[in-house]
């Protein structure tokens, strides 16, 4: 295998997804969670905010085969379903700017390697704007120098430095990376007294 | 310096500081349940790993189960096969199911303190975001995605940053007729449904501290409706008396050794925090939510407030959620008229939420039209309940008494509401669809608040009832 898991820069079209507080539920309804895989998730994306409004974002043929996905504040909060994330990912998503992130989804798209990039306010409503006047032009997102180019714009776009280390050096997948503390698990549980017995 | 509970229990579990400069965190307890494990489990048996400690392990079904009748095959194909999944996972694995047949069975968040599996100074992690419920007794818990429910099976450990830690000081007496979920519902209206991220909440206060274990779990619960991601409550004599006697729960001698311990791990006077808030309890009604998230909610007498009046970036989400419910603004929240009342899930599931609603129930019979559900969160919940004939008197009045899940909580099963239907409901989320229905719409309210409703037919002031 040859995969390479390093996060530093991507580059696709954008979607604006404009409003703040957009949960979980929203972006896969609960109905969807009834099923062993993720596998079809991507095709549920923001199903029912779809069918009620025709001119949701991800509706829009301009916006078909983007990968750049620009939100508000606290998107993701509530629910910790991965299939969210999942959903997203499947339907094209490879990065995330925003205002801000519902903590268990910004950890679930780390382990996914999507990076969430926090922006301003007034970047994130100009970059919105600018998507949508012209969704052909790319958005590249620089997870390492935390930036986001448009056009000929460049704004600043953040993530803490944990997560963004394991994006970069390609270590968000953790299960390797926690096996490697071995022997370590065992002698750090063996101290507590709750498993050692009291 | 003294130390706070969070430094103290994440220092205990911290197996080593990771490259990224993330902690390699041990998780003490993991708790699991049908929906967001099948694609762990899987990914498992794809990288041919075994699970690291399968006694730390214990799985329950909630979410998918029907409340009427919940003999197996589930008339609902999906429902049953993700239920057959987790049998066969927790067979394959050699973990521990507490199912219907232990008589343990129950809403993960309910059975975990019910049967002593949840401590005081644990790392607890669960597929669900309610895991920040388990804080009540003075544990580190909470939710992760499924990649992340994988990482524990495999390593017992998560990859995590030490969030800042806020004080929430609840102080005064609640009056009458103002619970626990009145008071949370406050301080998530209060800090905004983000003003938590990045940070864990550690109630404080004379009113935290006068609270039972039940309350407490209530306040815990819906830390995540605030954006933290867990909250707790440090350990006191509440706690140590709550958990002696209870299955997983050292007996004689070694509860005595456990109690000091668990004690101990609590946050020492003087101790710094980053942040401290401030509630007056006394000043307290019962909160009702109004719109689209937790956060936006008044008073029982109060009105709905104008969008008009919110921060700028804040209005659009506030005509968002006045067109969904197809409310004006301005309008007093008393009087909404409700189609469907439901008492249960992870918030007030318990046996003290039902014998709030009982006591209500007393006083009327539902409202013509209004279905009135109450749903136990556990089968050891609904066995004290029947003992104490609430059953008798909420079937009396007229509500249907289910068996144990999350239920309407989040309509994973036949629990649903229809089209625009509007709940009053005891549960800790009013987003869009949540309830099983797209369009459908909930209020949220404490036990005593949507029993009044279901009598009423609409939303109503519980402590006129109670007087």
């Amino acid at each position: 295998m040859t995969t390479n898991y390093q996060r530093r820069e991507l580059a696709g079209r954008g979607i604006p997804v404009p409003g703040n507080d957009i949960d979980t539920d929203r972006i896969i309804p609960a109905r969807f969670l009834k099923a062993v895989t993720f596998e079809g998730m991507g095709e549920h994306a923001f199903e029912d905010a779809r069918k009620q409004n025709p001119e949701h974002p991800f509706n829009s043929p301009a916006y078909q085969g983007a990968s750049v996905l620009v939100v508000g504040q606290n998107f993701g909060c509530g629910s910790s379903r991965e299939h969210a994330p999942q959903a997203l990912m499947r339907w094209g998503i490879r990065a995330i700017v925003g205002g801000s992130f519902g903590e268990i989804f910004f950890g679930n798209c780390v382990m996914l390697g999507i990076p969430c990039l926090v922006a301003s306010q007034a970047d994130l409503e100009w970059l919105q704007k600018a998507i949508s006047l012209n969704p052909q032009i790319p958005v590249a997102v620089d997870v390492e120098k935390q930036e986001v180019h448009f056009s000929d714009r460049v704004i600043k776009a953040t993530v803490p430095d944990g997560p963004r280390n394991q994006l970069v050096a390609g270590t968000w997948d953790s299960t390797a990376v926690l096996l490697e503390a071995g022997a370590a698990i065992e002698a750090t549980a063996a101290k507590l007294p709750y498993v050692k017995g009291f | 310096m003294a130390r706070t509970l969070l430094d103290k229990v994440w220092e205990a579990h911290t197996v080593r500081t990771l490259p990224s400069g993330q902690t390699q965190l041990l998780i003490g307890l993991h708790l699991i349940h049908e929906v967001t494990t099948p694609q762990a489990f899987q990914m498992l048996k794809e990288l041919k790993l075994k699970v690291r400690m399968p006694e730390r392990t214990f799985g329950t079904l909630d979410h998918i189960i029907p409340t009427t009748d919940q003999t197996r095959p589930y008339a609902d194909p999906m429902a049953e096969d993700m239920a057959a999944h987790m049998y066969r996972n927790m067979k394959d694995f050699n973990l521990t199911l507490l199912d219907m047949a232990t008589g343990q069975q129950g809403i993960v968040h309910v059975i975990g303190p019910e049967l002593g599996l949840t401590q005081p100074g644990m790392t607890i992690a669960c597929g669900d975001s309610h895991t920040s419920t388990h804080g009540a007794v003075g544990a580190i818990a909470f939710g992760i995605g499924t990649t992340q429910v994988r990482d524990v099976l495999a390593t017992q450990c998560l990859s995590m940053a030490k969030p800042k830690l806020r004080q929430v000081r609840v102080e005064g007496q609640l009056p009458r007729g103002v619970y626990a979920k009145d008071v949370i519902l406050a301080i998530i209206g209060k800090l905004g449904v983000k003003g938590g991220v990045g940070y864990a909440y550690e109630y404080a206060g004379d009113t935290v501290e006068r609270m039972t274990m039940e309350e407490r779990l209530t306040l815990c619960n819906m830390s995540i409706e605030g954006g933290a991601r867990f909250g707790y409550v440090n350990p006191d004599a509440t706690t140590v008396d709550y958990l002696r006697g209870r299955p997983h729960v050292p007996a004689g001698a070694a509860f005595e050794r456990a109690a000091t311990w668990w004690r101990s791990v609590a946050t020492e006077p003087g101790a710094k925090f980053d942040d401290v808030a401030r509630l007056d309890a006394a000043a307290l009604q019962p909160v009702v939510t109004w719109g689209i998230n937790p956060g936006m909610s008044v008073g029982v007498g109060e009105r709905i407030p104008a969008p008009d009046a919110q921060p700028e970036d804040e209005r659009s989400t506030f005509r968002e959620a006045l067109a969904h419910m197809g409310f004006e603004a301005g309008q007093p929240i008393k009087g909404a008229k409700i189609d469907v009342a439901f008492v249960g899930s992870c918030t007030n599931g318990r046996l003290s939420d039902l014998r709030i609603a009982a006591e209500v129930a007393k006083k009327g019979k539902v409202a013509r039209g209004v279905r009135a559900l109450i749903v136990p969160g556990s089968q050891q919940v609904a066995k004290a309940a029947e003992a104490e004939g609430l059953h008798e008197i909420f079937q009396a009045a007229g509500f249907q008494w289910r068996k144990a899940g999350c239920s309407m909580c989040l309509g994973m099963n036949d629990d649903k509401l229809q089209g625009r239907e509007m709940s009053a409901s005891s549960s800790n989320r009013n987003f869009i669809g949540r309830q099983g229905s797209p369009t459908g719409r909930t209020l949220l309210m404490s036990p005593a608040m949507v029993a009044a409703a279901a009598i009423a037919g609409a939303v109503t002031d519980v402590r006129e009832m109670l007087k």
